[in-house]
């Protein structure tokens, strides 16, 4: 079954999904997620979904989900390289993810992702 | 089937007569109705009127004389299209354009009147099936001329729509939009694709969206406004909305508008310097530090 490979920065977990997302896809992603988190004690998260192209409710729940639950690991979560058409898909269903870091880039991400771990 | 072929007959053999008094009546009454015998020229109005009496006429002698819209009534009706539509577009009226069928009644029935005039049955026969085939016809031209106007205003609408959506660079990173005009929801639905695609071209940080030109806000277009902020906000930039007049400050207060933790700023200069505060700029006067 193909896995979304997880790779460790530094004090940062880097998930970059370069394959369309379907719902197991999403689950396991949730569930090894939050096991690297608890295993390497990260202290943030980068998702870069520049590559999704298409998303429907449940995958939008999922990232809020994955976000909710990094955060009760105490790790910082930021999203990265969304598409207008996603983004407009998500609001039009009403998921703004308040709480999820945004950032256009992978650079400006880990910008954001550097500064919000360093103050706390 | 008699009557039918009475009309075929006529049509035929009256061709010249007839087609030369439609045309007089046509442009008759185009100069009575003033302003518009530049819009159309004689020489077209004469093709297009030769040109539908013979399809016309062929029609009313082909087996399905009195449906108008089987096939043999094809060219017929193309030839109507033609007309209804670059009447529409020239700027006529919706009866104006339907006289152009209209107006073949009269020659017609005074070649019936004086043939049929002996056979009383007959003459009303086929008086009532010609009224009823030229109805029909006048029927076909207005609805044709109302798709005709139809397609006019669509295209103005997206011309209009492109008007009205540029999405200007400010600074490196900066952009700003200004809206004019009345927001709906598809307008918009197209304003905030074009921020959110250039937004991803450009790699900008900070969004203005400058509603000077709005003249009201309502709870629906604060809706999406909200909704714009927020989708750009998922894509990793920051918007900012400027341009709030006092009336329209105090329409949001009235309405219990909640814009939530969205920045907003009187004008799109205080909009700009929040902007390039955020991105680390400083604006300074070089005489005053001097």
């Amino acid at each position: 079954m193909e896995r979304i490979p997880l790779l460790r920065v530094g004090d940062f977990i880097l998930v970059t999904i370069q394959v369309d997302m379907h719902d197991r896809l999403a689950m396991s992603l949730q569930d090894d997620l939050t096991n690297k988190i608890s295993t390497t004690s990260a202290k943030g998260v980068l998702i870069d979904i520049s590559a999704l192209e298409m998303v429907d409710s449940f995958i939008g729940r999922m990232f809020a989900n994955i976000a909710a639950t990094a955060r009760v690991l105490d790790a910082e979560i930021v999203v990265v390289g969304m598409r207008p058409a996603v983004a407009i898909t998500l609001v039009e269903l009403g998921l703004y993810l308040t709480g999820i870091r945004t950032a256009l880039d992978v650079d400006h991400g880990m910008e954001l992702l550097r500064v919000a771990t360093a103050r706390s | 089937m008699q009557p039918k072929s009475q009309l075929a007959q006529i049509l035929k053999r009256f061709e010249t007569d007839i087609l030369a008094e439609w045309v007089a009546e046509q442009l008759r009454s185009l100069k009575a109705s003033g302003q518009r015998s530049d819009a159309v020229r004689d020489s077209e109005l004469r093709e297009d009127c030769r040109r539908f009496y013979q399809s016309f006429a062929d029609a009313a002698s082909s087996a399905n004389a009195s449906d108008v819209m089987a096939t043999e009534w094809s060219e017929v009706r193309d030839v109507l299209t033609n007309v209804s539509r670059s009447r529409a577009i020239a700027g006529f009226s919706p009866s104006e354009t339907a006289r152009f069928v209209f107006s073949l009644k009269r020659p017609l029935f005074q070649r019936l009147g004086q043939n049929l005039s002996a056979n009383g049955d007959a003459l009303f026969d086929a008086v009532q099936t010609t009224s009823d085939l030229l109805d029909k016809l006048g029927l076909l031209t207005t609805e044709i001329y109302q798709k005709g106007r139809e397609e006019v205003i669509s295209r103005q609408q997206t011309e209009m729509l492109e008007l009205s959506t540029p999405v200007v660079k400010l600074w490196d990173g900066v952009l700003a939009l200004p809206m004019i005009g009345t927001l709906d929801s598809y307008r918009t639905q197209s304003v905030m694709e074009a921020l959110l695609v250039r937004i991803m071209e450009t790699g900008s940080r900070i969004a203005i969206i400058d509603i000077t030109g709005v003249p009201t806000v309502d709870t629906l277009v604060a809706q999406h406004l909200m909704k714009t902020v927020a989708a750009a906000r998922l894509m990793g930039a920051d918007c900012i909305i400027s341009g709030i007049r006092p009336q329209i400050a105090q329409t949001i207060v009235h309405l219990a508008i909640d814009l939530g933790n969205i920045t907003t700023k009187a004008t799109l200069a205080d909009a700009f310097a929040v902007a390039l505060e955020r991105l680390g700029k400083d604006i300074t006067d070089r005489r005053a530090a001097r």
